[in-house]
């Protein structure tokens, strides 16, 4: 990398010197993840969009300074950003890096599409259980107990 | 098997050996074992939908077991129609008895009951989902008739496609082994999400117009009824139902021995010639629901063990 490029690199992406980085997110997904994170409050945020990638084509990466986000909270964006990878940084080294893994199990993060299901007739939290594989999950409503082959359209 | 405590709401909840167990608890039942057994145990009937069947079925399982029951068989008269929520109504009732049977126009109603009541909910239907009752009634004449559940010849005729009975049963087999012959018309068969399951269970299954098509020997034939409703001209209704009609000709070829069920009620799918056959087992299998919903209610409530 030349200096030039190095300079214009560092003005785009805003480094951390701690918290989480969550890279290799598809592109437009950024918003939906710091929606699920629920990290709007907590401190400083950077959303970049639609930056080139050589696995994705496009990406977004999400900033979250100052927190260091566990898998259990980082695997609940497995249905809208499966591709992307978590580094946790630490003195501004990346101290741990993760893939994201597929609950077994998802609770309040999906709709479920049945109308008539009680989940969307009384107030309370929906729950889904992981059918299939992790690169072809389908989650199962725990109440009316229908099937859904596109998990990710389910995400509220 | 541990059932004392333990909500009966779907078949899928439960693992072949509980199943077994639970039908052969209900042989005890109806071999007499167990009399008396609910003495002391109150039933809350809560039928948010009319199903009086159904409903008189628990009752009268109950009672003749020594135990009371409590409930409402009209929503009409219930607090819902206030404006209050499943959620509470469960929470109330379940501070007067020790097993509430609950069905529900409303899918995943009966597992929302379980999470918040005190005592094991049995659901009685909860809208298109699960009805476990009559799934558990229906293994158990299976069980009584041929001394075991696997590796049966099973066909379901009719309406596979709405019948929320054969879904459960067919998914039930697949947990034993059997062969299956779905026999429907072409708009009526089964769904694709339960032939999945067929699949990934490595159940073997067939798929039939009508019984002409069978090539080898069925031990049962589970009909149903292929309802009205499902056809826009009344003349084509006709055609299809009546072509899907059992009548004493039937029972010929691989149909001779055939045992027929039937989840009832019966409108004209069955003939009535029929029911004088051997074949005929269906009135048998409707009495089952009794020893079947008296072992449910003896496990849960632990008088049953
Ligand atoms: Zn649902």
């Amino acid at each position: 990398m030349n200096a030039a490029k190095r300079a214009e690199k560092a003005h785009k992406v805003y480094a951390i010197e701690s918290g989480t980085v969550i890279d290799h997110i598809p592109h437009p997904m950024a918003l939906k993840v710091v929606e699920i994170l629920g990290v709007k409050q907590d401190g400083i945020l950077t959303v970049g969009m639609n930056f080139p990638s050589q696995r994705l084509g496009r990406k977004d990466i999400v900033k979250v300074e100052n927190l260091k986000l566990t898998a259990q909270v980082t695997d609940r964006l497995a249905l809208v950003a499966p591709t992307a990878t978590i580094n946790i940084i630490e003195g501004s080294r990346v101290v741990e890096k993760r893939p994201i893994h597929v609950p077994k199990t998802f609770r309040g993060l999906l709709r479920c599409p049945n109308p008539n299901c009680i989940t969307n007739i009384e107030s309370v939290s929906t729950h889904f259980v992981r059918e299939g594989s992790e690169s072809e999950p389908a989650v199962r409503c725990t109440y009316c107990e229908r099937l859904y082959r596109e998990p990710a359209q389910l995400v509220v | 098997m541990d059932l004392p405590g333990r909500s009966i709401i779907s078949i899928r909840d439960f693992a072949r050996d509980e199943i077994l167990g639970i039908v052969d608890k209900a042989l005890e039942v109806k071999a007499g074992e167990w009399a008396d057994a609910l003495h002391g145990k109150v039933l809350a009937t809560l039928f948010f939908e009319p199903s009086t069947r159904t409903r008189l079925s628990f009752e009268a399982a109950m009672v003749s077991m020594g135990g009371r029951v409590i409930g409402f068989a009209d929503p009409n008269i219930s607090s819902t129609r206030k404006g209050e929520t499943l959620a509470d109504t469960i929470r109330t009732v379940t501070g007067y008895c020790d097993v509430i049977a609950m069905r529900h126009p409303v899918e995943g109603s009966a597992r929302l009951a379980s999470e918040v009541a005190s005592v094991p909910i049995i659901n009685a239907g909860d809208g298109a989902n699960q009805h476990p009752t009559q799934t558990f009634l229906d293994l158990v004449t299976l069980k009584e008739e041929f001394g075991r559940l696997e590796g049966l010849a099973v066909g379901m005729l009719g309406d596979l496609k709405y019948g929320r009975t054969v879904h459960s049963l067919a998914m039930a087999l697949s947990l034993f082994g059997g062969r299956l012959s779905l026999i429907s018309p072409p708009g009526l068969r089964m769904p694709a999400h339960v032939k999945e399951e067929l699949d990934s269970a490595g159940t073997r299954y067939e798929e039939l117009r009508d019984l002409g098509e069978l090539t080898s020997d069925l031990d049962v034939l589970y009909v149903t009824r292929i309802q009205k409703e499902r056809f826009a001209d009344f003349q084509e209704y006709e055609r299809v139902a009546g072509a899907y009609r059992i009548r004493r000709d039937t029972l010929t070829g691989p149909c001779t021995r055939v045992r027929l069920m039937h989840p009832l009620p019966r409108v004209d799918e069955i003939a009535e010639e029929v029911d004088a056959t051997p074949n005929a087992i269906y009135f048998r299998q409707a009495h089952n629901g009794i020893p079947t919903r008296q072992a449910l209610l003896g496990l849960v409530t632990g008088v049953i063990r």
